[in-house]
């Protein structure tokens, strides 16, 4: 989805305000910050979803919420859209619905072994690589109104494929629980000149592009 | 207007309710809540990344290891987790200097760097690293050599990039332990430089 989240190029942000600050400014943050990942953990939904409920909030909220904001907003709607919480539960701040079962809510003793584990998203491959080291390949100029994790700025663009990073979870159909459909991840380099002609500052940039990504050139 | 605390904000109010909300439901256990929090804000941080750079500044196979299979090497020194399931070291060069981002959302590198700092997750950073690196680098301070490109990284999928900075001159000297003081957290990132011994004193 070409929604505010795809920030990559956008002017008129303001400088880089690099003033060392704590990783939570409230306790509030604290909280959003641990709900979300317990629920993650907690397999309600997966970490595209998630992603893609970010996303999706109304791009003028998006871009007047902090961080934070947009991860406690994104979990409300996440919870609502499943039945999790109602509406007039998290108006009331008390339960007034039977809780639904969760696929595996996350037990303190469990937390450091499950956070050490991480969840891997490289799976067997389905088919060989379409694609290898070296090859000359174009971003497709498509314009999804679902989740997809190909920026803009690289879109139309050809760029060189750098490294085949393995088959991994393609999140365009897992965000849309279509399943994780395993599918070739490459990193492709594309020249700053290319990307912004004069006006950039980068030699190049290089993105992680799924096989659907790419079109040979 | 002195601001009266026993009123709380809107948002924490919001934040509040949700988790008793989800806490009752049993959905989340308080418990495992503050142990996440725990795990990131005092376990996981930028000293774990300073460890593996600090590793492969003085041992050349560790650093041929880190580029060929850096999960494997940076797990090796204890290292692994959620939002560090798949790592690429890049390595900073005479020629070429290495900056990492993520335009799309806040992808970082949890294991070895902890959780991301506040202007990582900004628009400002996400939008300008990688049509104005050099722009940003002079945001923190920083000027490269005349001459030096800059290479960004934009994480886009589940791969976390780390930078390799360049080792100072003139550390020659320094045991392991002490080269890790040198590597910040920015010098991982690419938004800065790994400090110079009298810069790390002073």
């Amino acid at each position: 989805m070409n929604g505010p989240h795809d920030m990559g190029g956008q002017q008129n942000f303001g400088p880089v305000d690099a003033t060392e600050k704590p990783p939570f400014s409230a306790d509030w943050e604290r909280k959003a910050f641990a709900l979300t990942l317990g629920m993650g953990a907690a397999k309600a939904w997966n970490l595209d979803i998630s992603r893609f409920a970010r996303e999706t909030l109304p791009p003028a909220q998006y871009l007047s919420s902090s961080y934070f904001e947009i991860w406690h907003a994104a979990l409300c709607k996440l919870m609502l859209e499943r039945g999790l919480v109602t509406e007039a539960e998290l108006e009331a701040g008390a339960v007034l619905t039977p809780a639904l079962d969760v696929p595996g809510p996350l037990k303190a003793e469990d937390v450091a072994a499950v956070m050490r584990r991480g969840g891997p998203v490289d799976r067997p491959a389905p088919a060989a690589a379409a694609f290898s080291v070296g090859d000359r390949v174009r971003a497709r100029n498509h314009h999804p109104s679902t989740h997809t994790r190909l920026p803009l700025y690289v879109r139309g663009h050809e760029g060189i494929v750098e490294r085949v990073h393995g088959c991994h979870v393609f999140p365009d159909s897992n965000a849309l629980g279509q399943g994780e459909n395993p599918t070739w991840l490459y990193n492709v380099r594309f020249e700053g000149r290319d990307l912004w002609g004069d006006d950039g500052s980068a030699r190049c940039v290089n993105v992680d592009c799924w096989e659907p990504y790419l079109e040979r050139v | 207007m002195a601001h009266d605390h026993s009123h709380l904000d809107p948002i924490d109010v919001r934040v509040r309710a949700l988790e008793s909300l989800l806490v009752e439901k049993g959905y989340v256990e308080p418990a495992a809540l503050d142990a996440i929090v725990d795990t990131y804000e005092n376990q996981v941080g930028p000293k774990n990344g300073a460890t593996v750079v600090a590793r492969a500044w003085c041992d050349d196979s560790y650093r041929a290891w880190l580029q060929s299979d850096a999960d494997a090497a940076i797990a090796s020194l204890g290292f692994t987790g959620r939002q560090g399931e798949h790592m690429v070291v890049v390595e900073n060069t005479a020629e070429m200097h290495n900056m990492v981002v993520c335009t799309l959302c806040s992808c970082y590198p949890w294991p070895v760097l902890g959780l991301p700092p506040s202007w990582y997750k900004s628009p400002a950073y996400r939008s300008r690293a990688v049509i104005d690196p050099a722009g940003v680098l002079a945001d923190f301070g920083v000027t490269l050599p005349e001459g030096m490109d800059i290479r960004v990284w934009d994480s886009t999928a589940e791969v976390r990039y780390l930078v390799l900075p360049r080792r100072p001159d003139g550390t020659e000297n320094l045991s392991e332990s002490e080269l890790a003081t040198l590597v910040t957290r920015d010098s991982m990132i690419g938004t800065g430089l790994a400090l110079n011994p009298d810069e790390a004193t002073a």
